[in-house]
């Protein structure tokens, strides 16, 4: 099984359509991946699906870059399974 | 063979796949209709454009619905297009953030006006553009939600603007009735999607509907898109001015939650 980062990196580039050699732990999902408003929203929609569980509104507005993604998903979502 | 062989169908609304409105696209799709897409604007663009594509769809339109000339368009277009409309699919909503959540009192004059315009006024605008081209009568639904009748926590400005929208219903049901065009709307259970995912608590709706609704399970997209197509095709040649419940049960509930029960559904 693949593991969180490469998942949650997927997740990204599917949903941003940005090459996945952008996406990279330091990569700002707005500044640097371009995402918009809508973006993030789905994003955190898409990774609450695809680890199971769920992401606050709270939380949500500090997970603001790939890396931030990963570690949150890692350390409160249990990586997911 | 399909129940919407032939026909027209202009849907306002879609957003992303997760969108009420692209169950309801993909439903009326697959039974043969011929579907013309509208969508809010810039930000919609790029999700709405593969979704059309995916269906063979190039009739795809962007449409602020607070503007009539821009209704004019996108419906004068359609004319042009197709040469007559038989569904009109209506999945418009928005308010501003503050307006859902804190206190109902607190609600703006500003963001009460633009919330009506937008969620409610703006199906009696399509009305009016699509009823001429319903020549050989018609089908309009809307989609509303169980908070327009009974108080739900934080849905406030939205609840008054689907109330509207369930009145509305009614007035264009009688006013439209004798050229055969029918109007309906879909109260549907809550659903994840985008635009609910602006809706604060909505989780909490979403835990409760699951467990409290009679048949104990949320309702999908595929779902409301099957009652749309009910309404859309002939099958419900009879049927107008309703407001039809796919909330799995959800409506008919006073309180049946055991206190066991309602101790593990408040956090």
């Amino acid at each position: 099984m693949a593991s969180t980062e490469e998942r949650v990196r997927n997740i990204v580039v599917d949903l941003l359509g940005v090459e996945a050699d952008r996406v990279v732990p330091n990569a700002r999902f707005r500044e640097d991946l371009e995402a918009d408003s809508l973006d993030l929203v789905e994003l955190i929609m898409a990774f609450e699906e695809e680890f199971g569980g769920e992401i606050s509104d709270e939380d949500a507005q500090k997970i603001t870059s790939v890396g931030e993604a990963i570690t949150y998903i890692s350390e409160r979502m249990g990586g997911g399974s | 063979m399909g129940l919407m062989d032939g026909k027209v169908a202009l849907i306002f609304g879609v957003a992303n796949k997760n969108s009420i409105a692209w169950g309801i696209t993909r439903r009326l799709h697959e039974e043969g209709a011929t579907i013309g897409l509208s969508y809010a604007g810039e930000i919609m663009e790029k999700r709405v454009f593969p979704l059309a594509q995916e269906i063979g769809c190039d009739f795809v339109e962007p449409c602020d619905v607070t503007s009539d000339e821009q209704l004019d368009t996108v419906f004068a277009k359609a004319k042009e297009r197709f040469g007559k409309i038989d569904t009109l699919v209506h999945c418009v909503a928005f308010a501003n953030r503050e307006d859902l959540g804190g206190r109902f009192v607190d609600i703006s004059r500003e963001g009460f006006k633009m919330a009506l315009d937008i969620s409610a006024y703006s199906l009696v605008a399509m009305a009016k553009r699509a009823a001429p081209l319903m020549l050989e009568g018609g089908s309009i639904m809307s989609l509303t939600y169980y908070a327009a009748e009974k108080v739900m926590p934080k849905y406030h400005v939205m609840a008054v603007a689907k109330a509207a929208l369930e009145t509305i219903t009614r007035y264009l049901a009688n006013d439209l009735g004798p050229q055969g065009i029918r109007v309906n709307a879909i109260s549907a259970g809550p659903i994840k999607t985008l635009a609910a995912a602006g809706v604060p608590g909505f989780r909490l709706m979403l835990k409760y509907s699951e467990k409290a609704a009679p048949l104990r399970r949320l309702v999908s997209q595929e779902e409301v898109g099957d009652t749309a197509l009910y309404l859309a095709s002939d099958l419900s040649r009879s049927v107008t001015g309703e407001v039809i419940h796919v909330d799995a049960g959800f409506n008919i509930l006073g309180l049946t939650a055991t206190e066991d029960e309602l101790g593990g559904l408040v956090e």
